[in-house]
C-alpha cells in the first residue's frame, strides 16, 4: 500500500491529514484505531502508533481514553497551515527547476503562472 | 522495552562449513522482526538455536536472560514453526490442533480454529495429502495460535496464494496488536511483507549485514542511476554495496545518505538519485560485491 523513501509512520500521517483535509474526517469526528489502520494497511501495529502520534502532537487527532482518536477541532486549518508554509518547498522549487532545465526565462515563468492563474476558476 | 533476546557472538559450524559467523544482536521484547536474505544464508540456522533446538559452536544465546537450550521455562515460551515443519503419519489438522495445547502453553484453541476457517483448511484430511500452500496456512496456524512470547516463524510464505497472504497479514497484525508478543519472521519474499515489520536483519553468507529499526531504512543507502561512465566517476571512493550495468547506464546503491556535494555532482551529469527499500537493500546486502565488501 504505502511505497517510497519516506518513512512508513510519516506516510500513515500524511494520508490521515490529506483525509482530515478533504473531508474525510470531519472535526470531532473518530477516525479508526491505530489497529484498525494497522490491519487496514498491511503495517506494524507500532508504525501505526507511530504515524498516530504524529497528528496528536500536532495537535490534529486527540485521544478519548478508553473510546478512541478524534480529529480535533481547528484541525483542518491547522494542517492546511502547515500546507501553506510547504508550498514554496514542495511546489514552486520545483516547477522553478525544472523550467530553468528547459530553459525558460524568469519572465516566462512568471507568464506561465499568470496564464494558469487566468484559466483556472478560482 | 527491554531486550528480549540477546546473541553474543554466535557462530554455528557443520564440519568445514560456516553456516552463521560471530553473529551478535539484540532484540526488543514486543517486536515483529524481518529476518531477510537469500536462501541458505543462514537463516534457519539462526532461527533453530534461538528456539534452543541447537548448540552454538561458540557465543553465547540469552532469552530473557537465560540460555534456551534444555531450560525448560524458556523453551515454553518459544515457538519455532518450521517451513518444512513434519507431522506424525496421518494427522489430521484436527489432530494437530488438539494435540498442540500439550507443547504450547499459550494456545488459543478458538483463534486458532478461526485461522483454519480463515484459511478454508480441510480439517479431517490427513495433512500428508496437503499442498504446499497448505501446509504453510497449517504451519502460520501454530505459529499464530502459539501466542508464544517468542514466537519464531521460517519461511511461512512458501506457496500462500494472495487471498492467503493477505488474511494472514490481517491476522498477525490484529492478534500482535491486541496480545503483545515478539515475531521474528524469515523470508526471502521481500516485497511482501516488509511494513509488517519494526526491525529487520539482513543475514547474508552466516553474517548480519543489517540490524536496523525501520524508520532507518532511508538512511542506510539511497541509489544512483544514469550514464554509466558517470556513475562510476561520480562513485569512485564510496561505499559501494551494488553495482547493475547493462551497455551505457549503470545503478549504484550506496551505503550512507547522498551529500549536498553530491547532489550538485549528481545533477550536473543528469545522474537520478532515489531511495532504497527493504528490498532493494536485501539484493544489495546479497550481492558478491557487497560480498567482497564486508570480506575486505
Amino acid at each position: 500500500m504505502f511505497t517510497g523513501t519516506t518513512p512508513l509512520f510519516q506516510q500513515l500521517a500524511t494520508r490521515l491529514a490529506d483525509d482530515i483535509v478533504s473531508g474525510t474526517y470531519p472535526e470531532e469526528s473518530a477516525v479508526p484505531s491505530a489497529t484498525d489502520l494497522a490491519v487496514f494497511f498491511d503495517l506494524n501495529p507500532a508504525t501505526a502508533s507511530k504515524g498516530v502520534n504524529l497528528l496528536v502532537e500536532q495537535g490534529a487527532l486527540y485521544k478519548k481514553r478508553g473510546i478512541g482518536i478524534f480529529v480535533a477541532p481547528g484541525a483542518r486549518e491547522l494542517l492546511l497551515a502547515q500546507r501553506r508554509d510547504r508550498l514554496r518547498a514542495d511546489f514552486v522549487e520545483p516547477l522553478v527547476r525544472e523550467a530553468r532545465l528547459l530553459g525558460l526565462r524568469p519572465a516566462e515563468i512568471e507568464r506561465l503562472v499568470r496564464d494558469t492563474l487566468a484559466k483556472e476558476p478560482s | 522495552m527491554t531486550d528480549h533476546l540477546v546473541l553474543d557472538g554466535v557462530t554455528r559450524r557443520f564440519g568445514s562449513h560456516t553456516a552463521l559467523d560471530d553473529v551478535s544482536f539484540t532484540l526488543a521484547a514486543g517486536s515483529i522482526c524481518g529476518l531477510l536474505g537469500r536462501n541458505g544464508a543462514g537463516k534457519t540456522t539462526l532461527l533453530s538455536l534461538i528456539a534452543g533446538q541447537d548448540l552454538p559452536s561458540a557465543g553465547t544465546i540469552h532469552v530473557n536472560g537465560h540460555s534456551p537450550f534444555e531450560h525448560a521455562p524458556t523453551l515454553a515460551g518459544i515457538n519455532l514453526v518450521r517451513d518444512n515443519q513434519r507431522y506424525p503419519d496421518d494427522f489430521t489438522v484436527g489432530n494437530v490442533l488438539s494435540i498442540a495445547p500439550r507443547f504450547l502453553p499459550h494456545w488459543d484453541a478458538d483463534f486458532a480454529k478461526r485461522l483454519v476457517a480463515g484459511f478454508r483448511v480441510p480439517l479431517n484430511q490427513s495433512v500428508k495429502k496437503f499442498s504446499r500452500g497448505q501446509l504453510s496456512a497449517v504451519a502460520i496456524v501454530l505459529g499464530l495460535a502459539s501466542r508464544a512470547p517468542l514466537t519464531l516463524m521460517d519461511e511461512p510464505y512458501l506457496g500462500l496464494d494472495v487471498n492467503a497472504r493477505r488474511y494472514f497479514h490481517e491476522a498477525l497484525v490484529r492478534d500482535v496488536a491486541e496480545h503483545p508478543r515478539t515475531v521474528i519472521l524469515s523470508t526471502h519474499h521481500v516485497e511482501e511483507s516488509e511494513s509488517l515489520f519494526d526491525r529487520v536483519l539482513i543475514v547474508d553468507s552466516g553474517r548480519i549485514l543489517l540490524n536496523a529499526d525501520i524508520d532507518e531504512i532511508p538512511e542506510i543507502a539511497f541509489t544512483v542511476s544514469g550514464r554509466d561512465d558517470a556513475i562510476r566517476e561520480l562513485t569512485a571512493g564510496l561505499d559501494v554495496l551494488r553495482l547493475h550495468t547493462v551497455p551505457g547506464l549503470a545503478s549504484a546503491t550506496i551505503r550512507g545518505s547522498a551529500d549536498d556535494a553530491f547532489l550538485v555532482r549528481a545533477e550536473a551529469v543528469g545522474a537520478r538519485i532515489q531511495g532504497v527499500s527493504v528490498a532493494d537493500l536485501v539484493t544489495a546486502f546479497g550481492s558478491e560485491s557487497a560480498a567482497e565488501a564486508v570480506a575486505a
